[in-house]
């Protein structure tokens, strides 16, 4: 990306950067004051602190290695920018108010970069490698913004997937295995894994899977309801499928998929009386106590 | 060489399964398991795999071959005790293992063992005990 080479273009920037920092840092202020600050989100002296660090680290850079941002000079700027974007998300700045923290500062610099050139060669040369800086960190924080969002929505998939598996115990020896939401490869993993645990700890014969809140039962959810099925009947357990919804029955028998043998239930409860004669149990209603 | 015991228990018998199975003793368990059937007439074979931990797709089959070869030689089987992670790697291999029944463990599997023994012989009259 930036491959300004360290030449005479930024000695400019790096100058102003060096002496006139503080009418630098009070112009950017009133430009952020004026366009992106969120005053609810963020005081004034915190603003005003990460803004003194990030002209202070870019100084730093500056001296060290010119305008080059990849360089590892720069890692410096880059971990502060980096902190900035990863709080500003969780605060709940947007994406672009987070990069004009960056962005901001063009104005102010470029004012001062007018003043700092005399000629017009210089001031568009001293103007590029500036903006072309600017820009890259722009972009650094839109990245790390990003990144840090997707971290978050990783985890809560992971904290999804351990939360919608729960194996709960109806009687003895019957467990129920409630499945929300649709089934994939990695959940039929943790299901198959957690049910298959479950049956060995309870010592249950009958397991019953209620897939009342799956969505939709195509030839893949099928497959892994079998295998499931299967490997629990490997284990010495009956498995009942409960909750088939009429829509569900109809795409199963279009789909072709054999369910045969496997016994289906359209709710919980007939399975779960099914599960109760299997296992020698005996339901019945005293008369005298409604 | 090792061998796995097969211990008579009166009508049954009784396959306990304590060391990692390879593909050698799989085949002398097949064997002698179909020998001691026809010895001893037995009526029902109980294979106990609950220390088995490691199954690959040829250990896999030889569980389904021996079930029904003891099936041909008129003994039910049972197969008690399959850990998750057995049943687990056999389904991901596609062996089902369609003919084989299966319990929960040694008590439920001798239970299933005598009533279908009970079942068979209140429908064939057998004299035989």
């Amino acid at each position: 990306m930036s491959t300004v080479p360290i030449d005479k273009s930024t000695s400019a920037l790096a100058g102003i950067l060096a002496r006139n920092q503080d009418q630098l840092l009070s112009e950017w202020l009133k430009e952020m004051t004026g366009s992106t600050r969120r005053s609810d989100l963020m005081n004034e002296a915190d603003l005003r602190s990460q803004c003194t660090q990030f002209l202070r680290l870019m100084n730093k850079a500056l001296e060290t290695a010119g305008a080059n941002f990849q360089s590892s000079s720069w890692d410096g700027v880059r971990e502060m920018l980096g902190d900035v974007s990863r709080t500003r998300a969780q605060q709940g700045f947007t994406p672009s108010e987070t990069a004009m923290f960056v962005f901001s500062a063009k104005r102010a610099i470029f004012v001062q970069i007018r003043q700092a050139c005399k000629d017009a060669d210089s001031l568009a040369a001293e103007t590029w490698a500036a903006t072309e800086l600017l820009d890259s960190m722009g972009l650094y924080t839109t990245e790390v913004y990003q990144k840090s969002r997707e971290e978050v929505i990783r985890r809560q998939q992971e904290e999804l997937l351990e939360l919608s598996t729960p194996v709960v115990k109806l009687w003895d020896g019957i467990l129920a295995l409630p499945i929300i939401g649709t089934l994939d490869s990695a959940r039929t993993q943790i299901v198959m894994e957690s049910l298959l645990q479950a049956i060995v700890q309870t010592n249950s014969r009958v397991a019953i899977i209620d897939i009342t809140g799956v969505p939709t039962v195509d030839t893949v959810v099928a497959q892994h309801l079998l295998k499931t099925v299967t490997a629990a009947r490997l284990m010495g357990a009956d498995c009942i499928i409960s909750g088939v919804r009429p829509q569900i029955a109809q795409t199963i028998v279009h789909l072709g998929i054999n369910l045969l043998d496997i016994t289906t239930k359209a709710t919980l409860s007939a399975a779960f009386k099914i599960a109760l004669e299997r296992t020698g149990f005996n339901l019945h209603q005293d008369l005298r106590k409604p | 060489m090792e061998k796995i015991p097969i211990l008579r228990m009166g009508d049954f018998l009784l396959v306990t399964i304590q060391v990692d199975m390879h593909d050698r003793l799989a085949m002398a368990l097949q064997d002698d398991l179909t020998r001691m059937i026809s010895d001893t007439e037995a009526r029902g074979v109980l294979i106990d795999i609950s220390s088995l931990e490691i199954v690959d797709s040829f250990i896999g089959r030889m569980l389904g071959n021996i079930a029904a070869m003891s099936r041909v030689l008129d003994a039910n089987t049972v197969v008690v005790g399959m850990q998750p992670a057995v049943a687990i790697t056999l389904v991901e291999l596609g062996l089902s293992l369609p003919g084989v029944r299966t319990a929960l463990n040694v008590d439920a599997g001798m239970e299933l063992l005598r009533n279908s023994v009970n079942a068979s012989r209140e429908t064939y009259g057998s004299t035989r005990n």
